[in-house]
């Protein structure tokens, strides 16, 4: 059948980071420094509103071994759940010290990676239904042929958690686990653990977002 | 038309067949970094149709030289080039203020980096990574050493072709994508498993990039044009919308 087609353009293809991601994204990681202004993982200044919190865990692969040369990246609202970006126009305050994104990269002997951040509000969501307080997070490394997107929840907000929209998608209720961060507390600095699991037993939840 | 509120649409769904699959035998180190499960698609919220933006003043002067911006008593040894390109969605629209990053091994395919034990040497001029953002009309240029081709251990005779990766921020973080151009005539593409991950011969057309003879610059440096696609975005043109439907 003939049909005219659209002229739309296609999106350029995904390719692995690779072992060397950090050359590119984190050279301090690579072992060399050559910007003066590098991108990190603590995303808070001391003018940054809200509680601070650590984020830490590690990426795991199918054989239940850390990922040491993965690269990640968060992205998240402030402490009363607004974007710093131009298309959230909730009527909620700007936090002109908080970006709201950083990139981490696990260590290389432990495979540990740690955010320093502040734990977000509460962002709306589709038809006016809130979301449950969260964090978008994108993982790539070696092996990974396109970043993989998940969400992290915070275990001490069930009652939200309870009601958020994104959960509520996964069928798979005993999925729904596998983003939830859990909260302790050391040394008086509160803690958000949050393993990835890429495959296997308990693997986490990914999105085609 | 309000062109402000149709300018942050929601992203057309991902097209996953210009990709590579997850699972990608071949490259062997995607068996056990792939999910067996399959992704669950999310309509987008405010969560994935915002972004991180960046400023130009966060960038230094030598950011895009990759010729200059680690020389330390010399210039480095290679192919001098320019590599340079538009950054467009899929309706064609220019993705402004974009943050390319580009990272690469040396002229003998060497990486600077702790984890790169292949024995072609370190050029001591040479650091490998820079980044720009793209100006108003989703242009970015920088300027580097062609990088070589170099083996690593995935079959014992794998060697990757010329290539030099990139990162882009986009717009929202539903556009965060990272590639690898390749340049136009290497014979080491047609046999690389990382390339062939993507099963489809036009999608990987477009990760090579072809030589620009028109951008050169006379007894001084080559040229390659590399245009990349991020998602575009759907206007809204009746009610569906991402925010406050009250």
């Amino acid at each position: 059948m003939m049909v005219n087609q659209l002229n739309y353009l296609k999106e350029t293809a995904s390719q692995t980071a690779g072992p060397y991601v950090h050359i590119g994204l984190a050279p301090h990681a690579a072992g060399f420094d050559i910007f003066e202004n590098n991108f990190s993982n603590v995303l808070t200044t001391p003018a940054t509103r809200g509680e601070r919190i650590r984020i830490e865990g590690r990426v795991i692969d199918g054989s239940g071994t850390p990922l040491r040369d993965v690269l990640l990246e968060i992205w998240q609202a402030n402490a009363d759940g607004r974007y710093n970006h131009p298309a959230d126009t909730q009527d909620k305050p700007l936090d002109d010290s908080f970006r709201g994104w950083g990139r981490a990269c696990s260590d290389f002997e432990s495979g540990l990676y740690t955010f320093e951040t502040i734990k977000p509000g509460a962002v709306e969501g589709r038809h006016g239904r809130t979301m449950a307080p969260h964090i978008n997070l994108w993982i790539v490394a070696r092996g990974i042929n396109i970043g993989l997107n998940t969400r992290i929840y915070f275990s001490d907000e069930a009652e939200a958690n309870a009601k958020d929209p994104v959960l509520n998608l996964i069928e798979w209720e005993v999925r729904r686990k596998t983003l939830i961060a859990q909260r302790e507390e050391r040394d008086g600095e509160v803690v958000y653990r949050f393993d990835v699991r890429i495959q296997g037993n308990n693997e986490t939840v990914f999105f085609d977002v | 038309m309000n062109r402000s509120s149709d300018q942050y649409g929601e992203f057309y769904q991902r097209d996953r067949s210009v990709h590579p699959p997850a699972y990608a035998p071949d490259y062997k180190t995607s068996i056990l970094r792939s999910p067996k499960n399959a992704l669950i698609s999310l309509q987008n919220s405010l969560s994935e149709i915002t972004g991180p933006v960046f400023r130009q003043d966060e960038l230094g002067p030598l950011d895009n030289d990759l010729i200059l911006n680690y020389a330390k008593d010399g210039l480095p040894i290679g192919e001098r080039i320019i590599v340079h390109g538009f950054v467009r969605d899929e309706n064609g629209r220019p993705v402004k203020n974009s943050l390319v990053e580009v990272w690469q091994a040396n002229a003998g395919g060497r990486y600077r980096h702790k984890k790169d034990q292949y024995l072609a040497p370190i050029d001591p001029n040479f650091g490998g990574c820079g980044r720009v953002l793209t100006d108003d009309n989703g242009y970015y240029f920088f300027r580097t050493i062609k990088p070589g081709p170099y083996p690593w251990r995935n079959r014992v005779n794998d060697w990757r072709p010329a290539h030099i990766h990139f990162s882009l921020s986009g717009d929202g973080f539903a556009q965060r994508l990272i590639t690898q151009m390749y340049f136009e005539g290497d014979p080491l593409i047609a046999t690389c498993p990382i390339v062939r991950s993507i099963n489809n011969e036009e999608a990987v057309r477009t990760l090579i990039a072809p030589l620009d003879r028109h951008a050169f610059v006379q007894l001084d440096s080559m040229a390659y044009r590399f245009d990349i696609v991020l998602r575009g975005r759907r206007a809204t043109l009746f009610e569906n919308r991402i925010q406050g439907a009250k």
